[in-house]
């Protein structure tokens, strides 16, 4: 049951990215679709970021990971390169909790 | 990822290198993550070659956190294959943002399909030129290919001996590269709140759904936004 679950999930996951690849072009031109393809990265992006640093499982967290997070913003501010923030935020998290 | 195989360009070479030097920072932060991924897999029930399976097949690690949690929590493998689904749909709606941008088609469309995910897009749609654009989409979802399955291998074989990715603070590696790819696009008013808007709903929604559901009902309520233009007509 967890093969099939697996091929299934798997196979699934990558039709629908196929799918997206393959609407014709002229439906971005409408502009609702337009607006609503900006703006979808920017939500799940911004919920992503939410759910990996503020939860853990059901939990709503405020630990290590935030101050990581507070790094990070500052860092984005000062325009270090991605690479600085994103291990620079790893290496405050792994810090604090040295601590 | 293979510069000079094409013909000059609209792309200064400079520029391409600064995309793909930045599309493999984000490779390295990303891929190394599956570590992670090989190691709460294997915890969860699942036996090595079918952790590894996932991450050559499914290759989106939103979903398949998604999956291997469900199983974890005791869940029937289909709903966790459901809830990896559902969770892959926004994958749809990049594809649908990036195709005109990335412009191919035939074989190198179903090739490029299966590197369509979060960091490949974020690294390809701020672009203003094709080549830039696959540039960016090639180097960061071939390095993290490369990468995430490399060391879900690694975290799968390891499990528990290899120690806790925590240590090392690379949980907080995630959050941080999340919001160093929706940075740039924190340009307007209008993105900050939407984006503000979508934090705030996930995080509501942790405590009362099931992993994955809260990305995507923040996905939803912007949906929302989107559709209703006045709802944010104010901004104009």
């Amino acid at each position: 049951m967890t093969w099939v679950a697996i091929v299934v999930a798997g196979v699934g996951c990558y039709l629908l990215k196929l799918a997206g690849l393959c609407v014709p072009a002229r439906v971005l031109e409408r502009p609702v679709v337009a607006r609503v393809a900006d703006l979808i990265p920017v939500a799940l992006l911004a919920a992503l970021v939410a759910i990996q640093v503020f939860t853990s499982g059901q939990a709503l967290v405020l630990d290590a990971r935030a101050l990581a997070l507070a790094v990070a913003v500052a860092l984005l501010m000062l325009r270090a390169p991605f690479l600085v923030v994103v291990f620079g935020a790893a290496a405050v998290a792994a810090l604090v909790r040295l601590v | 990822m293979s510069p000079g195989a094409e013909a000059p360009d609209d792309v200064p070479a400079e520029d391409r290198r600064a995309i793909v030097r930045d599309s493999l920072a984000v490779g390295i932060a990303t891929g190394t993550y599956g570590v992670s991924f090989g190691a709460v897999s294997v915890s969860s029930g699942l036996d090595v070659l079918q952790t590894c399976v996932l991450s050559l097949l499914m290759f989106t690690g939103a979903s398949q956190f998604a999956m291997v949690g469900v199983i974890a929590s005791g869940g029937a493998p289909l709903s966790g294959a459901l809830t990896a689904l559902l969770l892959g749909t926004r994958n749809t709606l990049y594809g649908l943002r990036l195709a005109p941008l990335l412009g191919w088609t035939g074989l190198r469309r179903v090739g490029a399909a299966h590197l369509l995910i979060d960091e490949s897009t974020a690294m390809a749609v701020t672009r203003r030129t094709t080549e830039g654009a696959r540039a960016g989409f090639l180097a960061t979802g071939g390095s993290i290919f490369v990468l995430w399955n490399l060391f879900t291998l690694l975290g799968a074989i390891g499990g528990t001996a290899i120690g806790d990715p925590r240590t090392f603070g690379l949980d907080a590696a995630v959050g941080a590269a999340f919001l160093a790819l929706l940075w740039p696009r924190l340009q307007q008013r209008r993105t900050v709140l939407v984006a503000l808007l979508a934090a705030a709903v996930a995080r509501g929604m942790v405590p009362v759904t099931a992993a994955g559901v809260p990305v995507l009902v923040a996905g939803g309520v912007v949906l929302l936004v989107g559709v209703f233009p006045r709802l944010d007509g104010a901004e104009r």
